[in-house]
């Protein structure tokens, strides 16, 4: 039940941009592309004080059973801000002023838990462009299936309709830090069991620093 | 728009000594009043008010065609827009991330608890079913747009009536409405912490609410005699450690009871 699926992580898949990255939870593949710093349009955008972080995520039209209308959707919006706060906490913006640093998250294939894969890619673009972090984000989500907690929510697990139903906890952490920059809910849970899922999430996050890492120091070589 | 360092540091001394403007201590919720019939034209309506914050809500039901993954159950959507009305922070043009952040936790809540029995709200099986469409706007902004639209929808939802149909299952309006939209007995509540330095507080005015730096909002109800947390979503830039967030899940179904008190009271 705390087990995930296989996981996989490649960064440097896409050669235009200042860094990339992939990751997969099983069948959820999220790839990602960091653009910048670069100097940020409109003008009047600008900040003098302080670059800004703009994150794009989307599934793609063919990632899903119903075909996903191309284009930005509420729900779209909402994920792609959520990402925002949930990688601003390791960035230092201010060393950046007026510029934008841009992140594009999108989904080719999706099987539930698609926005902490894109997290976990995105956190690892980041580092790839060579900005400075103060830590990796590692994401995943705690699923509650009737009673039970499980790490890493598939599709079919998110349907799961039985007893108190199915519920999805998404999670982001800073990956040396008891600091929770990413949670949503969805679904039944008894306000007792947040604490065990948070340690639960913890937990998978450690195994998926490494794999991040991993990926990162693989592709500067020895 | 931004507040100075200055009421921001002010304000963080203020709650580290436990202490507000308005003389609530940091997790007092704000004063609570409930109107009803905003519309006669809606289904069922609500205005709310939250300390000085006003939001009004209303119910549009109309037939519609389900969805394909649920084909035996009535569809919920909940909006609403930022009017410039409530507050000179907000603009006219499509809603921003601000606009869609509330309804859709607020969808999530609602749907999530079972409040309303969409199962019951299939008008020919195999064919068309009722659309629920939920609006929720602002006429005064002081803060807790969110947990004040809440109280709204679901207060609105409580006085919501079904239209009379045609034979070609069309609404005429003309005739009475005699039956209540069927809802189970849940009355689900959200409830948003904002975060200010380590202090954490409740119902904030639009003043304390945009000192702060972090916040996390739930969405609770009673369900089969235990509390369920339905819906939650972090915002804002400033993270939360496990041990805030588990203390927030603690005190989450006391709040819930002292809310359901007050809105109660105005709920038959």
């Amino acid at each position: 039940m705390n087990e995930m699926r296989p996981i996989m992580a490649k960064v440097g898949i896409i050669p235009n941009a200042d860094g990339s990255a992939m990751f997969s939870f099983g069948k959820t593949v999220a790839i990602a592309a960091v653009y910048g710093p670069r100097q940020l349009h409109p003008q009047h955008m600008q900040d003098p004080a302080t670059g800004i972080l703009r994150v794009n995520y989307d599934l793609l039209s063919f990632s899903v059973s119903d075909r996903k209308r191309p284009g930005p959707s509420r729900r779209s919006n909402e994920i792609s801000k959520m990402i925002e706060w949930a990688l601003i906490p390791v960035l230092n913006l201010k060393d950046f002023p007026n510029t934008v640093i841009d992140v594009q998250i999108y989904i080719p294939q999706a099987d539930a838990s698609t926005r902490v894969a894109g997290i976990n890619a995105a956190s690892m673009a980041l580092a790839h462009a060579g900005i400075p972090m103060k830590d990796l984000v590692c994401s995943v989500s705690v699923g509650k299936l009737d009673k039970e907690l499980v790490v890493d929510v598939d599709k079919e697990e998110e349907d799961f309709k039985e007893g108190e139903g199915a519920t999805d906890f998404p999670l982001a952490k800073v990956a040396h830090g008891d600091e929770f920059t990413l949670l949503q809910l969805d679904g039944k849970i008894q306000p007792e069991l947040i604490s065990k899922a948070l340690a639960m999430a913890s937990d998978a996050c450690d195994e998926i620093y490494e794999v991040q890492k991993k990926a990162l120091k693989g592709s500067v070589g020895e | 728009m931004d507040t100075s360092n200055l009421s921001k540091e002010f304000l963080s001394k203020l709650f580290s000594d436990g202490k507000r403007f308005d003389s609530r201590g940091l997790l007092d919720l704000a004063h609570v009043e409930i109107s009803f019939d905003v519309s006669s034209k809606a289904e069922g309506s609500a205005r709310v008010k939250l300390g000085k914050t006003e939001v009004i809500a209303g119910i549009k039901l109309s037939p519609g065609d389900p969805y394909p993954d649920s084909l035996d159950k009535g569809n919920l959507t909940v909006s609403g827009d930022l009017l410039p009305l409530a507050s000179p922070r907000f603009e006219l043009g499509p809603p921003g991330f601000d606009g869609i952040e509330g309804p859709r936790l607020i969808d999530r809540m609602i749907r999530e608890s079972g409040m309303i029995s969409l199962d019951k709200l299939v008008i020919k099986k195999g064919g068309k079913v009722w659309n629920v469409f939920i609006d929720v706007y602002p006429i005064n902004d002081d803060g807790s747009l969110i947990d004040a639209s809440a109280i709204a929808c679901v207060a609105a939802l409580k006085q919501a009536m079904l239209p009379e149909l045609n034979d070609d299952l069309r609404i005429d309006y003309d005739k009475e409405a005699k039956e209540k939209l069927p809802l189970s007995n849940q009355l689900p509540l959200s409830f948003t912490f904002f975060k200010l330095g380590k202090n954490i507080i409740l119902h904030p005015t639009r003043e304390e609410e945009e000192a702060c730096e972090g916040k996390v909002t739930f969405g609770i109800s009673k369900w089969n005699g235990q509390y369920m947390i339905h819906s939650g979503q972090k915002g804002m830039a400033s993270p939360f450690s496990a041990e805030e967030i588990g203390n927030i899940a603690k005190i989450l179904p006391e709040k819930y009871e002292e809310l359901c008190k007050k809105v109660n009271k105005f709920i038959k």
